[in-house]
């Protein structure tokens, strides 16, 4: 049975962890994620969760524990942020070539420099191309949810890929809201024990991660491609399985209000809350706005994106990180590279938002939607802008 | 939907009263949310926390600029902090002081409708120590009844252990001792 309570977001991560028995937590505090992982050695350090607790010196380290216990055949867990990420990075390319199931939740944050502690996307735009299945949330239920999930769809023998849960520092890791809270039972039925393809076994001896001289490196670069992008169907199919569950709804990409919108945005994480809250502002003046929602970043969800734009005129797409000297905004340039292959596209206006935790409120949506309607009207896309910038 | 603002120093719990308060709103069945200043905080130093009450589920990740409630759980920050700063048009103050309201009103300028009471003495008096967040909620909840009586007082209760009659104490005498008057 479900219990409705009262939780940060980042302690609802940490309970869910606990209830899907993870073997093995292995992580580096890092502010903000620091919750989850204090929490989760107190589960660990008070008997309610069997798992062994590896304390580390770096997240370099950390993930070296996670992807050494994943290949021994535990369930593992990790969680960072930030720069910790970013020391993560050669050891992230490795578990996915090793197939290994580890699942991370990583507190969204900046880069240095300048030394920023606060929220946006700098840290996980940085890991794009590191071959996990990467989901965002925008709550601390979606956060409970996605996190159990994460281990159904790592640990899926079809697929046995890492997988990072984003969620957004502070204005999501560090909030007190309600959730509905599952029970043990009802994550066991979900939640199938783990039984690795293969593992690190004295009796059976097997080798991993050997050199890849230039006769297979191609090859097992494809089929590490195929299979993450393969992993699509498996994943709308579990994503069927938590409704059926838990009865909530997840698909790849999400709508609201989007279908008889005369412009959309594409929004992903927390902020996408704030951003549904000016649409219903916006509709209640008689104004037909709509919201993307980018569920799933990785594989990356082309076909339901284009579909779920239609033939609307107008796409606005909001970026919470900046691809210097280059696209400007990394989520749009990836929707205007799915947009490439379609017959007819839309303008797609680009919005650099909520740096480095600037506050972005909804009057900011606004002013957004103010420029959305503007390129529809005179059929021009503007220059990308950062929403809120001081001149 | 109210959009309460805490005001305390680091250590006096104002961070929990925010919690408090969104524990016994989630507890009473509506949607709620509480949450810190985000960034280094300091014993000692002026902080600040935040809390959201509403019937309805809130879709909302932005700062609260705008408070219609703003609670001072320490007297000295009225001579630091301007606590009213974007206080809603028909908005709360609530200030810990054992100064008169009058007195209160007339030396910084609150126009806006305004609660007194010295949590300090009445927190020294019924929990020992002057940590005045259970205290203020009390004279809060005089004014503005947002929540229940007995869930507050059940999170108060599942926070402190032992020390939730103290607690319990403070809070419901600071609902009786509070001196509430209408904006002028």
């Amino acid at each position: 049975m479900e219990r409705r309570i009262g939780m940060e977001a980042s302690i609802a991560m940490a309970e869910a962890v606990g209830l899907c028995d993870a073997d093995v937590v292995s992580a580096y505090p890092i502010t903000p994620q620091t919750h989850i992982v204090e929490h989760l050695s107190e589960l660990v350090a008070n008997g309610e969760l069997d798992a062994n607790f590896v304390p580390v010196e770096s997240e370099h380290s950390a993930m070296s524990v996670c992807c050494g216990s994943s290949a021994a055949g535990a369930r593992t867990y990790t969680a960072t942020s930030s720069q910790g990420l970013a020391l993560m990075h050669e050891i992230l390319f490795i578990a996915p070539a090793l197939r290994l199931p580890i699942v991370m939740a990583v507190a969204n944050r900046s880069l240095s420099g300048p030394i920023s502690i606060w929220n946006d996307h700098s840290d996980i735009m940085a890991e794009r191309d590191i071959g996990w299945i990467q989901v965002f949330v925008e709550n601390a239920q979606e956060a409970i949810d996605l996190t159990i999930w994460s281990f159904r769809i790592a640990e899926d023998k079809r697929v046995s890929l890492p997988t990072i849960v984003n969620f957004d520092g502070f204005i999501l890791s560090h909030m007190i809201e309600p959730v509905l809270m599952p029970d043990r039972e009802q994550v066991q039925d979900f939640l199938p024990p783990f039984e690795p393809l293969q593992r690190l076994d004295i009796d059976n001896p097997v080798s991993m991660g050997p050199v890849g001289i230039p006769d297979v490196y191609t090859e097992a670069k494809y089929v590490q491609h195929k299979l993450l992008t393969d992993a699509y169907g498996p994943i709308v199919e579990t994503f069927g399985e938590l409704e059926k569950h838990f009865g909530r709804k997840y698909r790849p990409v999400e709508t609201y209000r989007a279908d008889d919108a005369d412009v959309l945005l594409l929004t992903m994480g927390a902020l996408g809350e704030t951003a549904m809250t000016a649409v219903d502002e916006r509709r209640k003046r008689g104004q037909k706005v709509g919201l993307i929602k980018l569920r799933l970043f990785r594989p990356f969800p082309y076909k339901d994106l284009l579909n779920a734009i239609g033939d609307k005129p107008v796409l606005g797409v909001m970026d919470r990180a900046v691809s210097f000297g280059g696209p400007v905004g990394p989520v749009a340039s990836e929707v205007k590279a799915a947009l490439f292959s379609a017959r007819k596209h839309p303008l797609v206006p680009e919005f650099i938002v909520g740096l480095g935790g600037r506050d972005t409120s909804i009057a900011d949506f606004h002013s957004i939607f103010d420029d959305l309607f503007e390129a529809a009207e005179r059929d021009t896309t503007p220059d990308p802008r950062f929403v809120g910038l001081r001149e | 939907m109210h959009e309460v603002r805490f005001h305390g120093r680091g250590g006096q719990g104002a961070v929990t009263s925010a919690e408090l308060l969104a524990q016994a709103a989630i507890a009473d069945g509506k949607s709620a949310q509480a949450f810190p200043s985000f960034g280094p905080e300091r014993r000692g130093a002026p902080v600040i926390a935040f809390a959201r009450v509403a019937d309805a589920i809130i879709r909302n990740r932005t700062a609260i600029s705008e408070p219609n409630i703003v609670i001072v759980l320490d007297p000295s920050l009225l001579r630091l902090v301007k606590v009213n700063q974007g206080l809603k048009e028909g908005g709360l103050i609530v200030v810990n002081s054992s100064k008169s309201l009058e007195k209160v009103r007339e030396e910084f300028g609150f126009k806006a409708r305004l609660v007194v009471v010295d949590a300090n003495h009445i927190a020294r008096e019924e929990i020992g120590r002057v940590i005045t967040n259970t205290t203020m909620l009390g004279a809060m909840l005089a004014a503005e009844p947002m929540v229940e009586q007995k869930t507050l007082e059940a999170a108060l209760e599942k926070r402190f252990g032992r020390l939730a009659p103290k607690n319990i104490s403070a809070f419901r005498r600071a609902q009786r001792e509070a001196v509430i008057s209408d904006a002028v």
